[in-house]
């Protein structure tokens, strides 16, 4: 059954721009993302939005409604009360480009900034082999669709502009911890440089990212302080760090 | 200069939130009850008294190692003195900054009182009040590293608190096979904090979280799974673990001063 809704579009661009009120169809079973388009083909045509796959997988439409970092396709019309004003903005943490797009690049850049899978040497391409409970772990970060939606809630970056410098944030540490865990990775120092040159000691698990992530990846329980822990044997646990000197191995097997 | 959402190349809005539900509301509650808690526990850490009511000893004076202390309340011995530089010191004091610090330093008290005291965020997308923010990366923060120091000295007052609530089968006579409310109350505390320990995340991690081939270690591997189970259930044990305390402390503070009855079953 379609009813009218209120919507509140965030409009501009770097600088300048505001709310705009519009008064939209919906459907039963519609996403925001169904009412954007509706607004952009019939009231705002050059309302910019970015969107692909409109099935919660591409990651692309990720914006803020009623305040809260989601991706626009799979946030149903229906799970807010009747009569409810949607508002629609840019991520608040990036800078906007035009109206709900905003450029993410911070994130490609940081993308570039870790480390990649070093493979050991002795192994040709083809002779690894890695054991199904050795890899399930890494394979729940693999679900990440790059929305970006962690970046953007992580207040860490979102309150503190500054802190881009020397912050991967949730998704590169979610990235960092899939290497670290990977049976196979000979890099050494993972672990230091995730707290001395990613800013892994700057996150204060307050969680935001595993409550905002579309995909359900337990970000601060399984990556985060997992590597944190990690992060302790090599640099603050004494006994760990004589043990591994005494048994001449990392300390990790 | 205007900093995090109100930067020059952001989207120009002017709330520090847009969220339209009641984010203020699970801090507040966080707020008050740890403010009560800590509030109710240091009255009890000063007040010195009503701490052991054979054979109940309460969790906050476990093990109760001063010279001032009443017999039978520490399997440990007493090696302290029950006054330093003239002045009287609780035995409280020197044993609560073990549990205190494991939960200070616990990873999900951290994300509570981060926003719930701190304010750093008050709430997901909600915009904090500081103008800086270096997180965990200097002191005195940085000490939060410090929680399996915190951890493997509450497993051993785990293990002291599981001897009190053994000890709870006696009754006032020193006779076993009996059982009483307060019996119950302090098992039930004690389950509790076991439960709050081993579902941590540093259990979790030392238990094997740290291996890179979970193949090469199947026992390590299944209990890594079980904890793993159990950490999900971790801010749930956190809560009840302190309440169970709170009500344990209070249960033998009455039955000690006389204004409750401990009540036999058998």
């Amino acid at each position: 059954m379609a009813r009218k809704l209120k919507l509140r579009i965030w409009r501009g661009d770097a600088t300048d721009g505001g709310l705009k009120n519009v008064e939209v169809e919906a459907n039963d079973g519609e996403v925001v993302l169904d009412l954007i388009h509706r607004v952009q083909a019939t009231q705002m045509g050059d309302l910019a939005v970015r969107w692909n796959c409109k099935a919660g997988k591409c990651g692309s439409c990720s914006m803020e409604i009623n305040g809260k970092p989601r991706l626009a396709c799979m946030t149903q019309v229906s799970s807010f009360p009747e009569g409810e004003e949607i508002t629609v903005t840019p991520l608040r943490a990036f800078p906007v480009i035009k109206d709900l797009v905003t450029d993410v690049s911070f994130n490609y850049r940081k993308a570039m900034e870790i480390p990649s899978y070093e493979h050991p040497k002795n192994l040709a391409p083809g002779e690894a082999r890695m054991e199904q409970i050795d890899v399930e772990r890494s394979q729940e970060f693999r679900k990440c669709i790059e929305c970006f939606l962690c970046q953007d809630v992580c207040h860490v970056v979102r309150d503190h502009e500054e802190n881009k410098k020397s912050f991967a944030g949730p998704r590169f540490f979610i990235r960092i911890a899939e290497l670290d865990m990977h049976p196979l990775d000979m890099l050494k120092n993972r672990k230091q440089k995730a707290q001395e040159e990613h800013g892994l000691g700057m996150c204060n698990i307050t969680k935001c990212c595993t409550e905002v992530c579309p995909e359900h990846i337990r970000i601060t329980d399984n990556a985060i302080i997992p590597m944190k822990e990690r992060v302790v044997d090599v640099k603050y646990d004494p006994v760990r760090w004589l043990g591994s000197k005494i048994r001449k191995r990392e300390g990790i097997v | 200069m205007a900093t995090g959402v109100f930067s020059e190349s952001r989207a120009k809005i002017k709330e520090r939130t847009l969220r339209t539900d009641r984010w203020w509301l699970q801090p507040l509650i966080t707020f008050s009850v740890l403010m009560s808690f800590i509030v109710y526990a240091t009255f009890r850490a000063f007040e010195n008294k009503y701490y052991f009511a054979e054979p109940l000893v309460s969790p906050l004076y476990s093990p109760c190692l001063s010279t001032a202390c009443v017999d039978g309340t520490s399997p440990l011995g007493q090696p302290f003195n029950s006054q330093y530089f003239g002045i009287g010191i609780s035995p409280a004091l020197f044993i609560l900054i073990f549990p205190l610090g494991f939960r200070l330093t616990c990873y999900y008290y951290r994300k509570s009182y981060y926003r719930a005291f701190w304010m750093s965020p008050p709430a997901c997308a909600v915009a904090e009040p500081h103008a800086k923010y270096t997180g965990e990366t200097r002191a005195p923060l940085i000490l939060q590293n410090s929680h399996r120091w915190f951890f493997y000295a509450g497993l051993v007052f785990n293990v002291i608190l599981t001897y009190d609530a053994t000890i709870a089968f006696r009754n006032e006579e020193k006779e076993w096979g009996h059982m009483s409310v307060g019996t119950l109350v302090l098992v039930f505390s004690t389950v509790m904090l076991w439960l709050y320990s081993l579902s941590c995340h540093t259990c979790r991690h030392t238990i094997g979280g740290r291996l890179k081939h979970f193949s090469k270690h199947p026992i390590r591997y299944k209990t890594w799974t079980w904890i793993s189970a159990l950490n999900h259930k971790h801010p749930t044990f956190a809560w009840i673990s302190l309440f169970g305390v709170a009500f344990a402390d209070i249960y033998v503070r009455q039955v000690a001063s006389g204004a409750w009855t401990n009540f036999y079953f058998f």
